[in-house]
C-alpha cells in the first residue's frame, strides 16, 4: 500500500475518497462563510446600538417642562420706591413668595425649601428680566412662566405614574409636581436654549453656543492654516522636490506624524506653542494651530494622490506653451488637482472636528460661560464639552451630552457626505 | 497693538502694495498699452511687492514673539533683584509670577489691597516694559514692511525679472511649507526630550521605568509623607497594555474576519451596505466612544458581574477595551482588506480550481500570502489602541493598580499624561514633567511601531508589485 | 471588443457560420458538450456550442484571441462562478453528469477536471507543500510515507523530480517559469484527476521550456483526457489529436489535428491556419 495512492487506485476510487470528506468541509465551509457574515453583521449591530443610544439618551435634552408661576410685582414685595434701580428689588423673596402662594399648605420651612428647590435657579433672574423689559407691569400680578429644576424635568419625562417617587424626586415633591400639572401649570416645550445658550453649571440651563462658537473659531483657525500649508507642502513634495534623501526623509516624516497619537501633539501645543511661543492658553487660535499640525499629513497625503493622478499630458501642454513651472503648477495642475484636494481636507476637517484629547493638554477643558468673541479668547470646543458634561455628576448632563453629541455627529455626517458628493462628482468626470 | 492686529495691518499693507507693484510697473512701462514691453506682467510686479512687504514683516513678527516673553522676563527678574537690594530670593519664578498676576490685576482695575508696595513698584515697572516693547514691536514691523515695499518698488524697471523673482519666491515658500512636518517632528521630539531630561533629573530613569508604585499627586506638597512622590510607571505600561490586548483580542478577529468576508464573498450589494458602517465606526468621535464606554457598556458589564455574582469594577478595564476594540475593528479590518485584495487572483484561481473550498482557500493560501500585510495592519492598529486617549480617560480609572485583571480598574499612560496636565502645570514640579516623561515613552513605542508596520508593508508590496 | 472589431475589419463576417463542420462528436466522450451559451452580463460570449472531448486525447482549442476558447474552458470546471455577472446555458456533462446540474458539487468537480493556467501561479509554499496540497485539502493521504509518495510521483510524472529532488523544502515561487509551470502540472495530477484543462500553459514560457511542456503533455495523455487553449497552431499541431477551432465566440470546425491543418473543410478554418489574420 506504499506504492503510490494515484497510481494504484483508478481514478473513480480518488473520486471517492474525495465525497467521503465533503460532507465535513462543505460544513466548515459554511461555518467560515457564516462567521465573516456574523462579523459584518455584529458590525451593524454596534453601530445601531451606539447610534440608538445616544440617540434616545439625547431625545429629552431637546424639550423642556416650564411652570407658570403668578408673580405679584407688587412695590411692597419688590420693596419698590421712587429712586431705586429696577436692578436692585427684592426678587428672591417676591419669587419665593409667588411658589409659596401656588402651594398655600406647606408651611415647615424644611418643605418649603424643599419647595423652592423643585424651580430653577435661574428663576429669580427670569422674573428680573421680565419686570426689566416690562416696567410698566410694577405693582401688577403676572403669569409668567420659568424653567423647572433638571431633577424635576427629569421625574416629568421618566415617571410613568404621576405623583410616585422616582430617583431623585421624593413623595412630598412628586405630589406638588402632581398637583401643578393637574392644575395645567407645567408646560413642555421645545429647548431652544440648547443652541442658544452656553454652558452652565445648571443642567436646565447649560447649552452649546459657546462651545459651536468656540468650535466654529477653532476650525477656521485650522483650515485658514492646514489649507494653504498642506496643498502648498504637497505641491512642493509632487511637482517640485529633487528626488534625494531630503525629500525622502520629509516623505517618511509625514507618515510617521499621521500615526503619532494625538495627545503627543497637545504636549507640542502646551511646552512649544503656549510656553515658548508664549499664546494664550485655551484660545482657539492655540487649539487650531495644533490640529492643523495634526490634520496637516492627511491633506499633504490626499492632496498628493490627488496632484499626482492628473495626466503628465496637462503639464507638457502648458510647459510647451512656454509657460513656466510655477505657472504651469498654479494655473493648470492645481486647478485639476483641486476637487481631490479638497476631499482630502474635508476629511481632515472632519477629524480635527472631533478631536479632544490634545485640546485638553492647551487648556481649553476650562469651564467658560462667555460666548468667545475672538480666536484669543479662552474657549472650549464640542468634543470637550462633551467631555465636561459626561464627567458631571448630574443626572441632566446626560441628556445634554448625548444631545451634543448628536449635534457633533451632525457637522461630521455633513462633511463626509459632502466629501463623498465632491468624490463622487470628480470620479464622474 | 496685539500680534494678531499687527499681522492684519501687515496684510493690508501687503495688499496696498500689490496695487502699487502694479501701478508703478505700469507707470514705467509708460502707459497701460506699453506693459507689453515690460519682461514681466504688471501683475507679478505686484504680487512680488506683496511678497516682499508680507514676508520679512511677518517673519520678523513671529521671530519677535518667540523671543519677548524670555527677553521681558529677564529684564524683570533684574528689576526684582535690584528692587530687593540685590538679594537673589528663593523660589524666583514664584516671585516672577506674582508680579505677573498682580500686573494682570492692576490692567483690570481689580482689588490690590493684598499686594505690598514693592510688589506693585515691580507690577509696574513690568507693565511699563510690556508697553514699551509693544510699542517697538510695532514700529519696526511696520518701518520693516514700508522699508521693503519701497526698495522693492524702485527697483523696478524695464528690464526687471519680476517673473524669475516671484518664482524663485514661491518655491521657496512651497519648500517651506513641506519642511513644516519635519519641524513637527523635531518639536515633538524636542519638548518631550526636554521636559524628559528635567524629569530625569528629578525622578532616577530606573525608578521611571521600573517602578511598581505610582502616585504622582502626592510630590505636589511637599509637607506630605513621602512627598517625592512615587514614579514608577510599570502600573500605567501594564494597564495600557492590558486595555490594548483586549481591544485587540475583539479587533483582530472581527475585523478580521470582516475583512474576508467583504473581500472575499460578499456581493456587491453587501459591500456598499457595509463599507459606510465601518465608515461611520471609524469616524465617529473618540469622545463619543468614551460616553458610550463610561455611561453605557461599563454600567452593562457591571450589572453583569451583579448577575453572576462577579464584583466587577466601575471603571474596569473590560469596558474600556472592549470599546476601545470596536473603534479598531474599522482600522483593522480595511487595511487588512487591502492586504487581502493585494494577493494575486492567480494564486486564488489556483487553489479553486483544485477543487479547494473558498473557505480553505482563504485559511490555506490568501490569508498566509497576505500576513505581511496584516501583521502590519495590526501594529498600526496597536499603536493606534496604546495612543488612543479619550475612551480611557473616559472610561478607564486613575488609581494605578498593577493588574492583569480585566475587570478591576486600571489606568494608562495617556490617562495620567491627561490628569497631569490637565489642571494649571508647574513646569518645576516632577508631577508636570512626569506627564512629558510619559509622553516621550508613548511616542518612542508608537514611532517603533508605525515604522516597523510601513516597513513590513512596504517590503510586502514589492513582493506583488 | 477590440479582437471583434478587428476580426471583423477583415471581412471575416462575410463569411456565414452555420453550425460546425467536420465531426465534433465521438463515441468515447469523457465530456459532451450541447448548446452552450456564455453570457457576460447582456453580452453574449459564446454562441451555440456543441463538441466532445474524447478520452485520452489531446483536444486543442485554437481561434484568434478574443473568440472565447479560454472562457469555454474555464465552463468545463466552472471556474466562471467566480465571476458573478458571468451566465452559463445549455448542457456540459462530465461522464453523463451534468456540470451545471444541482447534483454536481463544484469542488468534486475541480477536483476531478483539473487547470493549470497560462501564468504559472505556484503558491508562495515549498515545492513539497505546493504539490500535497491537493492531496492533503481533499484528504487523499492517511499519513506522512502515503504523502510522500504522492508528491514524489506527480513529480515525477510532470518530469520534474529529477531538478528539484534535493530542494523541496525551497520556495516554488523561486524556480524558473518553466519548472514553476511543470510544478503547478504535478501540483494538478496530485489529485488524480480525470481531466486537465490547460489554458496557454507555454505562452508564458521561453521555446525550451515549451518544448518540455509539450513533451509531458504527450506523455500524461495515456492517463488523462486533455483539453488545451492555445494560440500557437504549431503547437495545436505538436501535442493535440483533435482540433476546435473558435471564431468569435462560436465553433467554426472540429475535427482530427491532421485533416484540419491539412485539409480545413471551413474557409475561416483555412484563413486562419494560412496565417491570414489571428
Amino acid at each position: 500500500m506504499t506504492k503510490a495512492v494515484n497510481e494504484s487506485l483508478p481514478t473513480s476510487a480518488v473520486t471517492e475518497k474525495i465525497k467521503l470528506s465533503l460532507t465535513k468541509r462543505h460544513r466548515s465551509e459554511m461555518m467560515f462563510k457564516s462567521t465573516g457574515l456574523a462579523a459584518v453583521v455584529l458590525g451593524f449591530i454596534l453601530v445601531f446600538v451606539l447610534l440608538f443610544d445616544i440617540t434616545s439618551k439625547a431625545l429629552p435634552a431637546f424639550h423642556q417642562h416650564w411652570v407658570q408661576l403668578e408673580v405679584d410685582f407688587s412695590e411692597d414685595n419688590l420693596r419698590y420706591s421712587e429712586g431705586i434701580s429696577l436692578e436692585d428689588l427684592r426678587y428672591r423673596s417676591t419669587l419665593r413668595k409667588a411658589i409659596a402662594n401656588q402651594f398655600p399648605d406647606v408651611k415647615s420651612r424644611r418643605d418649603k425649601r424643599k419647595l423652592y428647590g423643585l424651580y430653577s435657579t435661574n428663576a429669580e433672574f427670569a422674573i428680573k428680566d421680565f419686570l426689566i423689559a416690562n416696567p410698566n407691569t410694577l405693582d401688577t400680578i403676572q403669569n409668567i412662566w420659568v424653567r423647572v429644576d433638571d431633577d424635576v424635568d427629569i421625574y416629568l419625562k421618566e415617571t410613568t405614574s404621576l405623583g410616585e417617587p422616582l430617583v431623585r424626586v421624593d413623595v412630598k415633591e412628586a405630589q406638588w409636581i402632581k398637583s401643578l400639572v393637574e392644575t395645567g401649570r407645567i408646560d413642555k416645550r421645545f429647548n431652544i436654549e440648547f443652541f442658544t445658550s452656553s454652558d452652565s453649571r445648571e443642567p436646565e440651563l447649560a447649552g452649546v453656543r459657546g462651545a459651536l462658537t468656540g468650535t466654529m473659531l477653532t476650525m477656521l483657525v485650522t483650515l485658514a492654516l492646514s489649507f494653504p500649508l498642506g496643498v502648498a507642502a504637497a505641491l512642493y513634495l509632487e511637482e517640485f522636490a529633487p528626488k534625494n534623501k531630503w525629500t525622502d526623509m520629509i516623505e517618511v516624516n509625514i507618515n510617521n506624524l499621521a500615526a503619532v497619537p494625538s495627545i503627543i501633539f497637545g504636549l507640542l501645543g502646551l511646552a512649544v506653542i503656549i510656553n515658548i511661543f508664549g499664546l494664550p492658553r485655551s484660545a482657539p487660535l492655540v487649539g487650531g494651530i495644533v490640529l492643523t499640525l495634526m490634520t496637516l499629513p492627511t491633506i499633504i497625503i490626499a492632496s498628493r494622490a490627488s496632484i499626482k493622478a492628473v495626466p503628465p499630458s496637462i503639464r507638457e501642454a502648458a510647459t510647451g506653451l512656454g509657460a513656466s513651472k510655477i505657472q504651469t503648477t498654479f494655473s493648470h495642475v492645481l486647478p485639476m488637482a483641486m476637487p481631490g484636494i479638497l476631499t482630502g481636507t474635508i476629511i481632515g476637517m472632519a477629524q480635527a472636528l472631533g478631536e479632544t484629547a490634545p485640546l485638553l493638554m492647551i487648556g481649553m477643558v476650562a469651564f467658560i460661560v462667555d460666548v468667545p468673541a475672538s480666536i484669543t479668547d479662552a474657549s472650549t470646543v464640542m468634543p470637550v464639552q462633551i467631555f465636561l458634561w459626561a464627567d458631571s455628576p448630574e443626572r441632566g448632563f446626560l441628556a445634554k451630552t448625548s444631545a451634543a453629541i448628536l449635534v457633533l455627529l451632525g457637522f461630521l455626517f455633513l462633511m463626509n457626505a459632502s466629501a463623498a458628493y465632491l468624490r463622487r462628482r470628480f470620479e464622474s468626470k | 497693538m496685539t500680534t494678531a492686529n499687527l499681522v492684519f495691518i501687515v496684510m493690508l499693507i501687503a495688499l496696498a502694495s500689490y496695487w502699487l507693484g502694479i501701478q508703478r510697473s505700469i507707470k514705467v512701462a509708460g502707459g497701460k498699452q506699453q506693459v507689453k514691453h515690460l519682461v514681466s506682467l504688471p501683475s507679478q510686479y505686484g504680487l512680488l511687492t506683496a511678497f516682499w512687504c508680507g514676508i520679512p514683516a511677518i517673519l520678523f513678527l513671529l521671530l519677535w514673539s518667540a523671543i519677548e516673553s524670555s527677553v521681558i522676563d529677564a529684564f524683570l527678574i533684574d528689576q526684582v533683584i535690584l528692587s530687593a537690594d540685590g538679594q537673589v530670593q528663593q523660589n524666583m519664578g514664584l516671585v516672577v509670577n506674582n508680579v505677573k498676576l498682580l500686573a494682570e490685576k492692576i490692567t483690570l482695575s481689580e482689588d490690590l489691597s493684598a499686594a505690598t508696595e514693592l510688589q506693585l513698584q515691580n507690577a509696574q515697572f513690568y507693565i511699563l516694559l510690556n508697553e514699551k516693547a509693544t510699542l517697538l514691536k510695532t514700529l519696526l514691523t511696520l518701518v520693516i514692511a514700508v522699508g521693503c515695499v519701497s526698495s522693492i518698488l524702485a527697483k523696478i524697471k524695464h528690464s526687471f525679472h519680476a517673473r524669475n523673482n516671484l518664482e524663485r519666491i514661491v518655491s521657496g515658500l512651497l519648500f517651506t511649507c513641506s519642511g513644516i512636518a519635519l519641524l513637527t517632528t523635531i518639536g515633538i521630539v524636542m519638548s518631550v526630550l526636554f521636559e524628559s531630561i528635567a524629569f530625569f533629573s528629578q525622578v532616577p530613569v530606573t525608578e521611571f521605568l521600573f517602578g511598581t508604585q505610582w502616585s504622582p499627586q502626592i510630590a505636589m506638597r511637599a509637607d506630605q509623607v513621602g512627598g517625592s512622590g512615587a514614579f514608577g510607571a510599570i502600573p500605567l505600561f501594564v494597564g495600557t497594555i492590558l486595555i490594548s490586548t483586549i481591544a485587540m483580542c475583539l479587533a483582530i478577529p472581527v475585523g478580521l474576519m470582516i475583512a474576508i468576508y467583504l473581500s472575499q464573498y460578499a456581493t456587491k450589494r453587501i459591500r456598499s451596505i457595509a463599507k459606510p458602517m465601518l465608515e461611520v465606526l471609524a469616524g465617529v468621535p473618540t469622545v463619543v466612544y468614551g460616553f458610550f464606554a463610561a455611561l453605557t457598556v461599563a454600567p452593562i458589564i457591571r450589572d453583569f458581574g451583579l448577575l453572576i455574582d462577579l464584583p466587577i469594577a466601575a471603571e474596569s478595564a473590560l469596558a474600556a477595551g472592549l470599546v476601545m476594540g470596536v473603534m479598531i475593528i474599522p482600522f483593522v479590518s480595511s487595511l487588512s482588506e487591502d492586504a487581502m485584495t493585494a494577493v494575486p487572483v492567480a494564486l486564488k484561481e489556483g487553489s479553486l480550481g483544485m477543487g479547494a473550498t473558498q473557505s480553505e482557500t482563504v485559511k490555506k493560501v490568501i490569508l498566509p500570502a497576505a500576513i505581511p500585510g496584516i501583521v502590519g495592519a495590526i501594529l498600526l492598529a496597536v499603536s493606534r489602541a496604546i495612543g488612543e486617549t479619550m475612551i480611557v480617560v473616559m472610561a478607564a480609572g486613575l488609581a494605578a493598580n498593577l493588574t492583569f485583571n480585566p475587570i478591576e480598574s486600571v489606568t494608562t499612560v495617556t490617562v495620567q499624561i491627561v490628569s497631569l496636565l490637565k489642571g494649571d502645570q508647574e513646569f518645576d514640579s516632577a508631577k508636570t514633567l512626569a506627564a512629558f516623561a510619559l509622553g516621550m515613552m508613548l511616542f518612542i513605542t508608537t514611532l517603533a511601531l508605525n515604522i516597523a508596520a510601513l516597513k513590513i508593508v512596504r517590503k510586502y508590496r514589492e513582493q506583488y508589485d | 471588443m477590440v479582437d471583434i472589431i478587428s476580426a471583423k475589419s477583415l471581412g471575416s463576417n462575410d463569411i456565414k457560420i452555420e453550425g460546425a463542420v467536420g465531426e465534433p462528436f465521438c463515441d468515447d466522450a469523457k465530456m459532451s458538450m450541447r448548446n452552450v451559451d456564455v453570457f457576460y452580463g447582456d453580452n453574449q460570449a459564446i454562441h451555440d456550442i456543441s463538441f466532445d472531448l474524447e478520452k485520452n486525447q489531446v483536444t486543442a482549442l485554437i481561434g484568434p484571441s478574443g473568440c472565447g476558447k479560454s472562457t469555454f474552458l474555464r465552463c468545463l470546471n466552472r471556474m466562471n462562478d467566480l465571476i458573478p455577472i458571468c451566465n452559463v446555458k445549455g448542457s456540459l456533462q462530465l461522464d453523463g453528469e451534468e456540470i451545471y446540474g444541482k447534483q454536481m458539487d463544484p469542488v468534486l468537480l475541480r477536483a476531478r477536471v483539473g487547470m493549470v493556467f497560462q501564468k504559472p501561479n505556484p503558491f508562495p509554499k515549498s515545492i513539497y507543500e505546493n504539490v500535497a496540497y491537493g492531496p492533503k485539502i481533499h484528504g487523499l493521504a492517511t499519513d506522512k510515507a502515503e504523502l510522500d509518495e504522492i508528491v514524489e510521483t506527480s513529480l515525477i510524472k510532470a518530469g520534474l523530480f529529477n531538478e528539484v529532488k534535493d530542494r523541496l523544502d525551497s520556495p516554488g515561487t523561486g524556480l524558473s517559469g518553466g519548472q514553476q509551470q511543470r510544478l503547478c502540472i504535478a501540483r494538478t495530477i496530485a489529485v488524480s484527476p480525470e481531466v486537465i484543462l490547460m489554458d496557454e500553459p507555454a505562452s508564458a514560457l521561453d521555446p525550451i521550456a515549451t518544448a518540455v511542456i509539450e513533451e509531458l503533455i504527450h506523455e500524461l495523455k495515456e492517463k488523462y483526457t486533455i483539453a488545451i487553449v492555445t494560440h500557437s497552431m504549431q503547437q495545436a499541431a505538436r501535442v493535440s489529436q483533435k482540433t476546435a477551432y473558435f471564431h468569435l465566440g462560436q465553433l467554426v470546425e472540429m475535427g482530427d489535428t491532421k485533416q484540419i491543418f491539412t485539409n480545413p473543410s471551413h474557409e475561416l478554418t483555412e484563413n486562419y491556419i494560412s496565417g491570414r489574420f489571428g
